[in-house]
């Protein structure tokens, strides 16, 4: 690891004072981050603590509830309101990392965290993300894990979290600070496709930070569902995900959100898929329905080609679970 | 052979976790006072961290050390370029002969055998600061082409030195039987990853003498090999290792890193810490062979086998011919007329395996076993039943009678305590809220060998018991089950006996390995404290009471200590019966018939070992062997990318093992009866079969939910989605 200097933020300004310079980068929690230290894939000169500043609220505001960017994982999926009212929040929550990671883990670093393709990780490797240029070492490797959507020649990587395939789905809106003011972003747009540059995670500019994400309230909270299918039943990373969360009245749907995680280089929102099922009846055949259209466009590799099942069956049994089918 | 007394050989009692005596070592170890290898503050200590290669088969070109050895604290960095040479090691002196096969010679030649072979040792004040120096070295490599995948190369494979190939009867005689299986089987590599990472301290004492901590199986192997290796008097190396966290068979021979660190020691005449990352892990201290099997068994309509063809080709290095014996337990696992078997190995560019717990039969089980349990649905017969028509009374290898075997209790008792009357036998015909269930079953078997042990016994004025012997205590409760046998053979209380252990200064013992400890240093323990007794005896004279107060006897006969030194060996009884320790493992998995997720839902492990001998480290040992069959069935996979010669999943996140929330309740029985032909203790090694056959029992449980046949582990859900409602 290359040595670096350490500097704790006394306040948002003085933040974004330090990230405006080259080299620096911002440590919350630090579960990610350290490990591509030690790993050699990012070598800041400079990391900005801002485990002090006052970012870890989470307040109900007039239309919905405030998540600060330094709220723990682990708090936030115990949390009472967002249990109540947002509980596809604490199930995606918990479905990721382990106890003592999400003890540690803010929502602002969540959403930073970077893909865990052994590509990315191993720097002998090529890696069109670590390193621009070089190659895609899982294209034409040891794919298993990787995207079906939204892919091109450069990177098929997927982004690892649950927490933002929640978020994806709730409709959340991220806020985001930097030198000219506060700026306010849909989560689905805050993450981004690989297109022509895998290197760039999200819209986020080097000089910005993450102060927090606003959840407009919703009628999802009855049938809501967070599904993870996964190699083991805990501390892995998703194969398939999808978070569900429907509005029924009397049998109908009025309402669904439906994202997943581990099919793409973002949480993929399967906007298609929540308008076909507006309007119909609770049925597993209208479920395996909307699945077909969310699997629209998928693309597979040599080793994912199983996704192309497992993602629609995932779908359809998220469904069935939020909707009180199972 | 004297036999101990009845009180502990009764069986009736099955014995339970709250039986018998707690680990003596155990509050040491969880208030972190037990100190394993790399925790010894040795005066002057400093670090060392290795630089592998990252190529995977090639030459050393060059190798830049300015940068690293100007980098704060440093005070060594070693390579081959500069490397004081082992004067041990066997290299081939005429360039027309073929290379002398043996352990990676580190820092000898430019030589790279594969991806993560150590090129540099870097030597600094700290650990941090060699971990970067580290990371400064500039190792340039001219590559050749490499070979890393097994698959695609079997027709390479050759023949093992020894014992490869077998023949009973009519070979393939499984083809002209009416009822046929026959089938492919692959097992991934998996390695060992015991929590403790291998760690060592090496420290010269003088130019011809050297103390190491050392993370080991075996100090007296460790200590004779560092000898041969540096020409020093074995008496000369002193080993320590009293605590290990864990090592499955890593820790049975001294590795290239362990050399490292010697002779880094040697050069800055300072005692050197070693302590490998988990990524080396998997590359540095060997690991299970990737094994491809093919299975022919044959049987008649009523369930009688015709014959069993088992052929096998192991994942070896190109510098070792590393070869378990996968196709071993197919000769005398059944009473089969006709068997014949092929154990072959093929030379990679990749570090060299080596024995993992059930080396050779846990991986031969799985295809066996498998097998079996296939042939059984073609019949329509209940596994159990089909086990039992081919029943092996007497071993069928050898003809000899068995020491002991009671497999048929092991049968019962383990169909009853996973309640094998509820399995279907039409596979995929049962759910339970929306998930399929099964149930599965698979039998292990090991050899059980009793190797020559010393212990020293010593009856201090106090009246503490002390036992010496040169055992290491990888975790399975050693100490633990020789201060049982101690106490009741004594009469005194286990707290008035001290058991050391794991250092080279003791008297003789086996390495930790392939399930003889308690058979073999329990019996020595045995044997001196009856020979304690009977100086004691002696002393007092005919007519002493069953339990003598030890410490009154020594004073009025003023003495300070008395002591004897026993040897403990095999005897004729090895020529005369064949010896093994068998397990049956039983199942019940839940199977999501969309996404393909298995969840066990109850595991019952019965171990036929003869007398247990500590039910509560035992029945530990049965726990772990079980979770470890769990995660052998179902995720632990080494994966290469056969591009670079590279491990993709080189750490904890993603090469998964077994987590709690996938462990399910595992009830461990024992048959509990002695082995009165083995040894004088009637236990015998249980370590291998907790874990041998539970791959299989998962396997074939997942069958029965589902009818989907999973033959090539791990059994993760992309390969049970193919076969999922949704096709």
């Amino acid at each position: 690891m290359k040595q670096f200097q350490y500097l704790r933020a006394a306040t948002q300004q003085s933040t974004l004072d330090a990230i405006s310079k080259p080299g620096t980068k911002i440590i919350a929690g630090g579960t990610n981050l350290i490990d591509l230290m030690k790993r050699g894939v990012t070598a800041p000169d400079k990391l900005v603590d801002i485990t002090h500043l006052p970012l870890k609220n989470i307040t109900p505001t007039k239309s919905g509830l405030h998540i600060g960017a330094l709220a723990l994982n682990s708090t936030v999926s115990e949390n009472g309101i967002v249990v109540q009212k947002f509980p596809l929040l604490s199930m995606a929550l918990k479905a990721g990392a382990s106890p003592q990671l999400r003890n540690m883990a803010t929502v602002g670093g969540n959403m930073m965290q970077r893909t865990r393709c052994s590509y990315f990780y191993d720097t002998t490797m090529p890696c069109n993300k670590r390193e621009p240029g070089t190659g895609c070492g899982a294209m034409g490797g040891l794919n298993r894990m990787h995207a079906i959507f939204g892919t091109r020649d450069k990177c098929i990587a997927v982004h690892p979290s649950d927490m933002c395939v929640g978020l994806a789905a709730l409709d959340a809106t991220v806020i985001i600070a930097g030198k000219k003011g506060e700026r306010r972003i849909p989560f689905t747009e805050f993450h981004r496709l690989p297109g022509e540059h895998p290197d760039v995670d999200n819209t986020l500019a080097k000089d910005e930070m993450i102060i927090g994400v606003d959840i407009p309230d919703n009628n999802f909270a009855k049938n809501s569902y967070y599904l993870k299918v996964r190699d083991r039943q805990s501390y892995a990373f998703a194969l398939v995900s999808v978070a569900a969360g429907l509005d029924i009245s009397n049998g109908t749907i009025r309402q669904a959100r439906l994202a997943m995680g581990g099919v793409a280089h973002k949480p993929w929102r399967l906007f298609e898929a929540e308008k076909f099922l507006v309007g119909k009846a609770v049925s597993e055949d209208s479920f395996k329905q909307a699945a077909q259209i969310a699997m629209q466009g998928a693309k597979a590799y040599e080793y994912n080609a199983f996704k192309l099942k497992l993602a629609p069956a995932t779908i359809t049994e998220a469904l069935k679970h939020a909707s009180g089918l199972v | 052979m004297s036999t101990i007394n009845k009180s502990m050989t009764d069986n009736k009692k099955q014995p339970s976790s709250s039986d018998g005596p707690s680990r003596v070592d155990g509050r040491l170890k969880v208030t972190g006072a037990a100190k394993y290898s790399a925790e010894f503050a040795v005066k002057g200590l400093v670090y060392g961290v290795l630089v592998g290669s990252t190529i995977t088969k090639g030459k050393i070109k060059s190798i830049d050390i300015k940068k690293a050895e100007h980098a704060p604290g440093v005070l060594a960095v070693i390579t081959h370029f500069n490397s004081p040479k082992v004067p041990g090691y066997q290299v081939a002196t005429d360039p027309g002969k073929p290379a002398v096969k043996g352990p990676v010679k580190v820092f000898n030649d430019d030589q790279i055998l594969y991806n993560g072979q150590p090129v540099a040792l870097v030597i600094a004040d700290t650990f941090e600061r060699a971990l970067f120096a580290a990371s400064l070295v500039n190792a340039q490599y001219i590559a050749e082409k490499h070979i890393t995948n097994l698959k695609d190369n079997l027709g390479k494979a050759v023949a093992t030195h020894d014992d490869t190939e077998y023949k009973r009867g009519i070979v393939d005689a499984y083809k002209s039987a009416p009822i046929i299986v026959e089938q492919e089987y692959m097992l991934p590599s998996e390695v060992h990853n015991p929590m403790e990472l291998h760690a060592l301290i090496a420290r010269w004492d003088a130019a011809d003498k050297i103390t190491v901590w050392d993370k080991t199986q075996g100090v007296k192997d460790t200590q004779s090999n560092i000898a041969k290796l540096f020409h020093i008097p074995v008496e000369n190396v002193q080993v320590h290792s009293k605590f290990v966290g864990g090592a499955f068979g890593s820790a049975l021979q001294v590795w290239p890193h362990e050399v490292a660190a010697i002779i880094g020691a040697k050069v800055v005449k300072r005692p050197v810490k070693l302590v490998l990352g988990r990524a080396d892990m998997f590359t540095s201290v060997g690991y299970r062979p990737l094994t491809w099997q093919k299975i022919g068994i044959g049987a008649t309509a009523e369930g009688r086998l015709v014959g069993i063809t088992h052929h096998a080709v192991g994942q070896t290095s190109t510098y070792e011919d590393f070869a378990e014996g996968p196709t071993d337990i197919s000769r005398s696992l059944y009473a089969c007329p006709n068997v014949n078997s092929s154990n072959k190995i093929l030379g990679l560019d990749v570090g060299s395996p080596t024995w993992m717990r059930g080396p050779g039969d846990a991986t031969g089980a799985f295809a066996l076993e498998s097998a079996l349990d296939e042939l059984s649905y073609k019949l329509n017969i209940d596994p159990i039943e089909l086990r039992l028509k081919n029943y092996a009374e007497t071993d069928p290898e050898s003809g000899k009678p068995f020491s002991g075997k009671n497999l048929k209790d092991a049968y019962k008792l383990g169909a009853e305590g996973i309640g094998w009357k509820n399995r279907k036998q039409e596979a995929g015909s049962v759910t339970r809220d929306g998930w399929l269930l099964g149930y599965g079953m698979s039998g292990g078997v090991f050899g059980a060998d009793r190797e020559p042990a010393t212990v020293k016994a010593t009856m201090l004025a106090d009246g503490t018991l002390v036992l010496q012997t040169a055992v290491s205590d990888i975790g399975p409760g050693t100490g633990t089950a020789m201060v049982a046998i101690a106490s009741e053979t004594m009469g005194i209380p286990a707290h008035q006996i001290r058991f050391d252990l794991g250092d080279s200064l003791y008297p003789n013992a086996p390495q930790q390995g392939g399930s003889t400890i308690t058979s073999s240093v329990g019996s020595a323990v045995y044997m001196a404290c009856r020979d304690l007794k009977e100086k004691f005896q002696q002393l007092i004279g005919n007519g002493g009471e069953d339990k003598p107060n030890y410490a009154k006897i020594l004073k009025q006969h003023n003495l300070t200590q008395l002591q004897v030194v026993t040897d403990s060996k095999a005897g004729a009884e090895v020529d005369k019966y064949a010896m093994y320790s068998w397990s049956v493992h039983f199942v019940s998995v839940l199977v999501n018939p969309a996404t393909g997720v298995v969840k066990l839902n109850k595991v019952v492990c019965v171990a036929d070992s003869g007398r247990i001998i500590s039910p509560k480290t035992a029945r530990s040992q049965v726990i772990g062997g079980a979770v470890m069959g769990i995660g052998m069935a179902l995720m632990e996979e080494a994966i290469f990318d056969d591009r670079y010669g590279r491990l993709i999943n080189n750490n904890l996140a993603d090469y998964h093992v077994p987590v709690s929330a996938d462990i399910p309740q595992i009830e461990a029985i024992f048959v509990n009866k002695p082995d009165i032909n083995i040894n004088p203790i009637g236990a015998k090694g249980m370590g291998e079969i907790a874990l041998i056959g539970m791959a299989a029992a998962v396997a074939n449980a997942v069958y029965n939910a589902t009818g989907k046949r999973i033959r090539n582990l791990p059994i993760t859900p992309d390969k049970l989605v193919d076969w999922t409602a949704l096709t």
